[in-house]
């Protein structure tokens, strides 16, 4: 794979704005790290996948959007859904299956949704929300919106046809998309070269006549310059950009995955470039951060997940009454 | 104020439905394959484009997929798409939104976003149009939960549904034999919308309930009548809807004939003929006089010679032969 081509000088930073970033990406890491330890407590159950590793992603772009503008996102989705805004809460909530959680415990890890932040999940089918977004852009096309929507997809929908469908629909109609791969260079256990034939993602957006960036994804720096390269892009009604962040997701797949198909030594490899280190090592170096800060950043974030469990052990069940609510609309014109 | 029926075809129809319907509210387009330049693969939507334009009657690529989850996406966003899907048989393209996406994001979101979506396809055989373009698929859809699936047989129907369909919060998909469109009736120019919720009887009988929908609602009331000059009288319900399935009205009829017959185009493992049946049994049992009949699409994929074809489903004929086995003679 060739090297990223757009990466961001990071010698001058703004010190709150950077203190920000690095205490969201903290909130996502320690949330995942709670997850963990709530999965082996059978507290969740089910899928859970974790995007230790990839938290930058998810922070630089979600920054870089207005708050009435739409994101899909994945199965793979804690960390965008908590930047986004959705109360750790309401999120740790769904994780545990309560009612109190934002889809009331009926979606669980892989289907977090939120009407308020225009949260469109929490989609599950490789692939499968790429249409959604293409279709929320359209409606905001045709009521003359200028609204972004942000999908968020892995590598492996690369080889999805309803990907490549997507892309060109987008860019025929124009259409207000944010296309974001997070290339984590493994399609569940299947490194990105053994499944594509030209493993350079954001070419393929090119061959739709998308504008695309290829971004070091591990850069908070670099991912919040690109994506709002992009969205400004977008809301100038030049159509939908496409922007590839090239990261690693340091756990495996899910709760099920042994990683047969990768080395250790790979993954620590890639652990050097540890977002959220790299970015505590480069405010260190400028001075802008001390470990008191550090200190007091952690103690805020372990409050919040601490707050959200509590919360999420004293919800609800929903009463077995209600299982065949929100099959059809409750409210349907007589 | 009624105006005068007009004669027209079950194709001018839907048209007089859309057009009715994107005048009406301007949250309503159309899109899919051909529907505008080529004024459709069935003429279903021809001039539309020159009344309403581009933007809201949309040719879209060959990505059945992409369009029907865009379908999806409008929907949520605020629109009331209109997705012609132009056979049944594509519609298996787009099958990954229909029932992992349109069918579930009201109960996915805890009931937070549900998709007021309506897609249109044309299904059925007859055409000797051979084994990839004569699918009865519309039992199959009935299977999810989540949408519901309207079969207009007549010109009523094809035009008030897609009213009330539109009207609808959840996602519905409206199945059009493709074997009507050329069908020919009188519609008044102010028909309005009809429920899509109750199966009708289309014709009151004493000795047995034939039960159907579509194309085979022509053919079971031909067989009807050909029933009747040798003095039987066949009950014929139009299904009108297959999910949810409204059983209350064969029921009721059955109450009074004690017979049932179900006459579907689609093959019989596994399907909407089955599910009948089988409500049939649970909650009808001590109605019946006798067991209840199926007639189905013979369980082949479809042949292109007419005379396999026409063998392979369903005809009058075939109707009354089966009525007449299980309805004892009279007089």
């Amino acid at each position: 794979m060739s090297d990223p081509v757009e990466t961001q000088a990071t010698s001058e930073i703004d010190r709150s704005h950077a203190l920000e970033c690095l205490k969201h990406m903290l909130r996502i890491r320690r949330l995942e790290e709670r997850c963990a330890e709530l999965y082996t407590a059978t507290k969740i159950r089910g899928f859970l996948h974790l995007y230790n590793g990839e938290e930058a992603v998810a922070v630089g772009v979600v920054q870089a959007l207005n708050p009435d503008d739409a994101i899909v996102a994945t199965y793979r989705e804690h960390g965008h859904a908590l930047i986004r805004g959705i109360p750790a809460r309401t999120i740790m909530a769904e994780l545990y299956g309560k009612q109190e959680g934002c889809s009331r415990g009926r979606g669980g890890s892989m289907h977090l949704f939120d009407a308020k932040t225009r949260f469109y999940g929490g989609n599950a089918i490789v692939g499968g929300g790429l249409p959604i977004a293409v279709g929320l852009a359209l409606a905001d096309k045709m009521r003359a919106q200028n609204r972004v929507t942000c999908c968020f997809f892995g590598d492996g929908a690369v080889a999805e046809g309803e990907f490549h469908e997507c892309l060109n629909l987008a860019a025929l109609w124009k259409l207000p998309v944010l296309f974001v791969c997070e290339n984590n260079l493994y399609a569940m256990g299947t490194r990105l070269d053994l499944a594509q034939s030209i493993p350079d993602v954001s070419k393929k957006a090119g061959a739709y006549g998308m504008p695309a960036l290829a971004v070091d994804g591990m850069d908070i720096l670099a991912v919040e310059a690109a994506a709002h390269k992009a969205v400004a892009s977008i809301r100038g009604g030049a159509g939908p950009f496409f922007l590839e962040f090239r990261t690693y997701r340091f756990r495996a797949h899910s709760m099920y995955d042994p990683e047969l198909y990768r080395s250790k030594a790979e993954v620590e490899e890639w652990k050097k470039r540890d977002p959220i280190s790299n970015l505590v090592s480069l405010l260190k170096q400028q001075g802008a951060i001390s470990d008191a800060d550090l200190v007091e950043i952690e103690r805020d974030v372990a409050k919040e997940l601490d707050d959200a469990i509590a919360y999420a052990e004293a919800g609800t069940w929903e009463p077995l009454a209600d299982l065949e609510r929100f099959v059809y609309s409750e409210r349907r014109p007589s | 104020m009624t105006t005068a029926p007009s004669p027209m075809t079950y194709r001018d129809a839907i048209r007089e439905g859309m057009r009715e319907a994107m005048r009406k509210d301007d949250r309503v387009f159309l899109m899919g394959e051909d529907v505008g330049r080529y004024g459709g693969c069935f003429a279903v939507s021809k001039g539309l484009l020159e009344e309403f334009g581009p933007e809201r009657i949309r040719d879209t690529p060959m990505s059945e997929s992409a369009f029907v989850g865009a379908g999806i996406g409008a929907a949520l966003g605020g629109m009331r798409p209109i997705v012609e899907i132009m056979t049944v048989n594509f519609s298996l393209l787009a099958l990954d939104q229909i029932m992992n996406n349109a069918a579930t994001f009201l109960h996915m979101s805890g009931g937070q976003f549900n998709v007021p979506l309506v897609i249109r396809m044309a299904t059925g055989a007859g055409r000797q149009v051979a084994a990839q373009h004569s699918h009865s698929l519309e039992g199959w859809f009935a299977h999810i939960p989540g949408i519901r699936i309207l079969v207009p047989a007549t010109l009523q129907d094809a035009r008030g549904m897609l009213a009330t369909a539109l009207e609808d919060p959840d996602p519905v998909l409206i199945f059009e034999h493709a074997g009507l469109y050329n069908m020919k009736g009188q519609l008044t120019g102010d028909a309005g919308p009809v429920d899509i919720d109750r199966a009708r009887v289309r014709r009151a009988g004493r000795d047995v309930t034939i039960i159907t929908y579509g194309a085979m609602l022509w053919k079971s009331l031909d067989a009807a009548e050909n029933l009747s000059k040798k003095g039987i009288e066949a009950e014929v319900i139009d299904l009108r809807v297959l999910r949810p399935l409204d059983d209350a009205t064969f029921l009721e009829s059955l109450g009074r004939t004690h017979r049932a017959l179900i006459v579907d185009e689609a093959w019989r493992s596994g399907g909407i003929s089955a599910e009948i049946s089988a409500r049939i049994q649970e909650k009808g049992f001590y109605d019946l006089d006798a067991p209840v009949q199926r007639l189905c699409g013979v369980e082949v994929p479809t042949p292109y010679p007419k005379h396999l074809e026409d063998a392979a489903f369903p005809q009058m004929a075939s109707i009354v032969e089966a009525v007449e086995a299980m309805v004892p003679a009279h007089g």
